[in-house]
């Protein structure tokens, strides 16, 4: 069965009609990339994924639970899905190691030394031991994002959604967070990732899916998709991007 | 001023600072009611659906918008003749707290929507319910932005408890006009030594509100020369 099932979503933002029917699946311990030009619909589709958007049509089922239905409890769902911002969208006020465990000791309702021990763990597997005490803002780009998958990652999710993790990040901080989700795609941790890091995409993706106007164009393995792709488009927009970012991102 | 003068400015001030204890609790009343008020009049205002936000914005509108002295009279002679036995005090903690909490929660809205809605995204990604996420990040966050803002608003409704003696309240300023009235030669020392009393407990407030922001403030996010003096 598969983990995630998204069928036939659609959004609209006005008269703007951003998500127009998008359909696919997430296998248990798969990784999916969707590429695309900005402003497509990328975002917007990964939270409809966890309803921080709510979807204007279409249905989503997690683990065969429907998580559109309005009867379903949306916070024990979202509990669920790890959630990785752009703007990593640390807690400012609070520690990395407050930032991991809240939710634990919220939503989970974890006892606090139980949390903490968990939190720290997390923190060590993205290698942020030492900085459990340091501030959001005492922290580069690049170990903010880390905390936050750590966040992510403390609560157990089903699968975790990033959303152009990379993308804020000076060039020299990318690798050490590509890093991080090349070590959780190893150990199994379902993905469905958003970004323009080509080199990633092609090395850890198990598919790629090419959005643009609020549909997918194509998807298929990166092989196929990065050296015979089906649809101009999408070899168009490759060989733009691969132009801008390079071959490794 | 005769030596006769002196001892009755000196024998009244035990008097003016028991008045002043009473400005003190109207003032702590009145701030307590405000704060909470202005904090639900803010959450409103930002969270909730738009009717409910409407009234919100009313009642901000209504508390803003009428004086202060003639708030003091609505409550306490509006209560009065529909025979609710209200006490001037209570009346005075009232009127100015629903005043004081319009203006907060102007303080707080802008502290609110200047955290900003990627936290609130944050915290329900996590699995929080907005409740959890407004109490455990939006707040904590928002009021620490509002400390400065909210020192205005301690130093202006502080002078304003001087306004209940309208009302009946035998705070400070009656006292000193008591004093006034029984000698008028001590009326000019008397009111500086109402006004000190205010300028002292400004000063201690706004010590007070500077060090509580030192104490919270985020590390790695200190504003420059928050809570300090140039």
């Amino acid at each position: 069965m598969s983990l995630l099932v998204v069928e036939d979503l659609h959004k609209r933002y006005g008269k703007e009609e951003v998500l127009r029917g998008v359909s696919f699946t997430l296998e248990p311990g798969e990784t999916k990339v969707i590429i695309g030009p900005s402003g497509t619909g990328k975002s917007t589709l990964l939270r409809c994924i966890n309803r921080l958007t709510e979807p204007d049509r279409g249905r989503i089922w997690l683990n065969g639970e429907e998580i559109t239905s309005p009867r379903v409890n949306i916070y024990r769902i979202r509990a669920q899905i790890g959630f990785v911002f752009q703007d990593f969208n640390l807690f400012t006020h609070l520690t990395a190691l407050d930032n991991v465990r809240l939710g634990l000791i919220r939503v989970k309702r974890m006892p606090k030394r139980e949390a903490t021990e968990r939190a720290l763990r997390e923190l060590a597997r993205v290698g942020l031991a030492d900085k459990a005490n340091a501030y959001p803002a005492q922290l580069s780009g690049g170990q903010q994002q880390r905390v936050s998958i750590a966040r992510a990652l403390a609560m157990d999710p089903k699968l975790i959604l990033f959303d152009e993790p990379t993308s804020a990040l000076d060039p020299e901080l990318i690798g050490e967070v590509l890093e991080v989700m090349i070590e959780l795609a190893k150990g199994g941790m379902t993905m469905l990732v958003v970004t323009h890091e080509m080199g990633f995409a092609r090395s850890v993706a198990d598919e790629i899916i090419f959005m643009e106007k609020g549909v997918i164009v194509e998807q298929g393995p990166p092989e196929a998709i990065f050296t015979r792709p089906k649809v101009p488009r999408t070899a168009e927009f490759l060989r733009k991007i691969t132009e801008f970012y390079g071959e490794q991102g | 001023m005769t030596a006769g003068d002196w001892r009755g400015l000196v024998e009244g001030i035990p008097s003016l600072l028991g008045g002043l204890g009473i400005n003190l609790q109207i003032l702590l009343g009145l701030i307590a009611l405000g704060f909470f008020a202005g904090i639900v009049v803010a959450l409103i205002q930002v969270y909730a659906p738009r009717p409910l936000a409407a009234v919100a914005i009313g009642y901000e509108w209504f508390f803003r918008g009428v004086p202060e002295m003639v708030l003091l009279m609505l409550v306490y002679f509006g209560l009065r003749q529909f025979h609710v036995p209200i006490s001037p005090f209570i009346a005075a903690v009232i009127a100015l707290g629903l005043r004081s909490s319009a203006y907060q929660s102007q303080i707080f809205r802008g502290a609110i929507q200047a955290v900003g809605s990627n936290q609130m995204m944050a915290a329900l990604s996590v699995g929080m319910t907005r409740f959890q996420a407004i109490r455990h990040v939006i707040l904590p966050q928002a009021l620490r932005l509002s400390i400065p803002p909210w020192s205005n608003e301690f130093s202006s409704v502080l002078k304003d408890t001087t306004l209940t003696s309208a009302i009946g309240v035998i705070e400070v300023f009656k006292r000193a006009r008591f004093i006034m009235g029984r000698n008028y030669a001590l009326a000019l020392p008397t009111f500086m030594v109402v006004a000190l009393f205010f300028l002292a407990l400004t000063y201690l407030g706004n010590w007070g509100l500077g060090a509580l922001e030192r104490r919270y403030r985020i590390p790695g996010l200190e504003a420059k020369g928050a809570g300090e003096r140039f």
